[in-house]
């Protein structure tokens, strides 16, 4: 849960919002549409801006606070734009057992970047997830939607270096 | 033409499996011989995972794991022929192998076996037979088959499925709901995904049976981003079975209308909680709802709803088809029918073990696993996801039986089982446990969003020896609060991992 003030308001890039509204209308039947709209926002341009927030909400009839409330709820959902390459190590008790945490470790000490971090180029978030469920080929690694097994800390360096 | 076997399932192509297929698709043109690569889902041997076999008369001949650049060599030792028994990777009919023999397959029968896409080979391999016969039969017979068949959740409770029905049926409305849960957030475990991967025509006809039973028009399966697989897998197998007449209006000509939908999730432990799952399919965020009123009763917008796991609804079938006493002639006192095992972590021999309930811990970690995969002795295994117990090896003789498990202050769960070995710090194991509770609370109730931050900062200055006695005297009161108060069992269950680690292995703590 996080809670925040917004002091000066977001400006909007230009024809999002409208595209915004698109991507929401198309889905306005489906019983429950928010997290399918907030799914499709998200694939269409990798984050959730502040600004889509009011256009959603103005959508489906619901409080900006509301549709606010969702979208920070779910780990999913990125309020900022991600580098081009997502990588999330499992951190989970499997892959724990075999070396998950040092995985990790040597992730931020290769990238520079920690957990929920960008690298300083641009092109690398490296994030944690909790479980892949790939728990019997552990550490796993995913790399955009690519799952690896079997990661270690080389192999992590050669898939990053690949991606990259 | 020769018909080799590669599997798609995710565990498999994390270590190569995709590369493999390619490598043999290419040899056998370069070869000129006749050859299908068929991509089927995972046997759930995963530590010989990319396995690959070919079609022979004796049946079907494995070799694993095999890695991409062996595919050449294999192939000119006569692979495309299921020769080659010297070459290392020669692994003999897989159906003789000890491993797969010795398992009980119901519900993974068809898994690693058919092709997920093909609803031809479905049908082939006994598909829709379960749905056939419920359906020459009232939904009030198929509910009491259910009850029957002794089938209890798979998804953790263990709460008798046919009950769970017999509510929903006798609920009075015209709009009620099948809900899947689909949302396999406990780390060890990974059948959901298998089963999904490797057999989804089988769940769409579970949850078809279910709605049969209950008078459920609609359906979704609630299903985690994490698995973009099996995301792929279930709506390719949905579009198809629509085109088949496996759903939509009057299926298989019985008159039975029926239809369902995937909802992802969203990255949210908490949303495989059913309450929680049902407010997150409404729209909202995942906070759990108090019960009563029970989700059978007021479920998803409030109508009755079923929700089973993957695992349950993908039984159903095979209840159907063979008849309940058929099903509950395998298991142990309450815990009937047989269950899936998932072998994970710190483990030599990794994978899916379908058994009868009652097989015992030692035989699955030891007889299947083979022990660590790291060589050490193993120290600890976790039973039932993040909110089981840890286990040490001096109770290996526990047989897999939700009475007798809950009788050592243990859990079954989802049958997922984590292995690790001596370099484990029990200490640290149990600080994740908070760790873990403080980062998914739906934030709902105070003994859970506050009670697990207030343990990890008590197992930290345990383990730095501040006032280690009082500490662990306070972990212990805070673990009984957080068991007493919270609303869900996510806050109620925590103190099970924390509390078997400080039993089992106090001198982690420092005691
Ligand atoms: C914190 C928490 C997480 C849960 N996660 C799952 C899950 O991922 N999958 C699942 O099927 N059940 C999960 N459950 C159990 C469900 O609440 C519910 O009991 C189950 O889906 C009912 O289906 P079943 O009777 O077929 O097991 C979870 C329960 C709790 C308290
Ligand atoms: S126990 Fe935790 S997860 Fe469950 S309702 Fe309370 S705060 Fe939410
Ligand atoms: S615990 Fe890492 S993939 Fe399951």
């Amino acid at each position: 849960m996080t809670m925040e003030v917004t002091d000066s308001a977001p400006v909007p890039a230009a024809g999002r919002p409208q595209r915004v509204r698109e991507l929401a209308a198309e889905r306005i039947r489906l019983r429950g549409p928010l997290l399918p709209i907030l799914h499709a926002v998200q694939e269409e341009f990798g984050w959730i801006s502040q600004t889509d927030i009011p256009v959603i909400a103005d959508v489906l009839n619901l409080s900006v606070a509301e549709v606010h409330g969702v979208v920070t709820f779910y780990r999913d959902f990125r309020r900022d734009p991600a580098g081009r390459i997502t990588v999330r190590i499992c951190q989970a008790e499997a892959c724990r057992s075999v070396g998950a945490v040092e995985l990790g470790e040597h992730a931020r000490r290769s990238t520079g970047a920690g957990f929920g971090e960008t690298t300083a180029d641009g092109r690398l978030t490296v994030d944690e997830v909790f479980c892949l469920g790939n728990c019997a080929l552990g550490p796993a690694v995913q790399v955009g939607d690519k799952v690896h097994g079997r990661v270690t800390p080389a192999r992590l360096d050669a898939i990053l270096g690949e991606a990259r | 033409m020769t018909r080799v076997f590669v599997s798609r399932d995710l565990a498999a192509k994390s270590v190569g499996a995709d590369e493999v297929a390619e490598r043999i698709a290419a040899a056998a043109r370069t070869a000129g011989a006749d050859v299908e690569v068929v991509r089927t889902g995972t046997r759930g041997m995963l530590w010989l995972e990319p396995l690959v076999e070919v079609e022979t008369p004796e049946g079907r001949v494995g070799y694993g794991p095999v890695a991409p650049e062996e595919v050449d060599g294999l192939v000119a030792a006569g692979l495309l022929d299921g020769a080659g028994r010297s070459e290392g990777a020669y692994l003999g009919p897989v159906e003789e192998l000890p491993w797969m023999k010795r398992q009980q397959r119901l519900t993974f029968g068809r898994v690693g076996v058919v092709d997920p896409r093909s609803a031809t080979e479905y049908e082939e391999h006994d598909g829709l037979q379960g749905l056939r016969r419920a359906l020459t039969m009232t939904p009030a017979e198929v509910v009491e088959e259910v009850v029957d068949s002794g089938l209890r959740g798979r998804g953790g409770a263990g709460f008798p499925t046919g009950i769970k029905w017999r509510t929903v049926l006798g609920a009075e409305d015209e709009l009620k709901f099948v809900c899947c849960n689909a949302d396999e957030g406990d780390s060890g475990t990974f059948a959901d995904r298998m089963l999904i991967e490797g057999d989804p025509f089988v769940l769409i006809e579970g949850m078809t049976i279910a709605a049969y039973a209950v008078g459920a028009s609609e359906g979704y399966v609630y299903l985690r981003s994490e698995y973009p697989d099996a995301i792929e897998a279930l709506t390719a197998a949905i579009v198809t079975a629509r085109d088949r007449g496996w759903l939509g209006e009057d299926i298989l000509g019985s008159g039975l209308s029926f239809d369902l939908q995937i909802r992802v999730g969203a990255g949210a432990y908490i949303c495989g909680e059913e309450t929680s799952m049902l407010e997150s399919l409404e729209g909202k965020r995942g906070m759990v709802r108090a019960k009563p009123p029970i989700p059978a009763l007021e479920g998803l917008f409030g109508k009755p709803t079923v929700v089973n796991n993957v695992l349950s609804l993908a039984t159903i079938p095979t209840i159907l088809a063979n008849g309940a006493a058929a099903y509950a002639a395998y298991g142990v006192g309450r815990s009937l029918g047989t269950s899936v095992f998932q072998l994970g972590g710190n483990v030599a021999r990794g994978g899916i073990v379908e058994t009868a309930f009652g097989i015992t811990l030692g035989e699955l970690v030891n007889d299947f696993g083979g022990g660590s995969a790291s060589g050490q002795p193993v120290r600890a295994v976790q039973v039932g996801g993040p909110l089981g117990a840890y286990l040490p090896v001096e109770q290996f003789d526990l047989p897999m039986d939700y009475e007798a498990f809950a009788a050592a202050g243990a859990m079954v769960g989802h049958g997922g089982i984590v292995v690790f070995d001596e370099s484990v710090d029990m200490a640290a194991m149990a600080r994740f446990a908070f760790q873990f509770c403080a980062e998914e609370s739906c934030g709902k109730c105070t003994p859970c969003r506050v009670g697990a931050v207030r343990g990890v900062e008590t197992i930290d200055r345990i383990t730095a020896g501040v006032d280690r006695a009082e500490n662990l005297v306070l972990l212990d009161d805070l673990c009984d609060l957080m068991t007493d108060g919270s609303l869900c069992a996510m806050g109620g269950l925590t103190p099970l991992p924390v509390r078997s680690a400080v039993r089992h292995f106090g001198k982690d703590f420092g005691s």
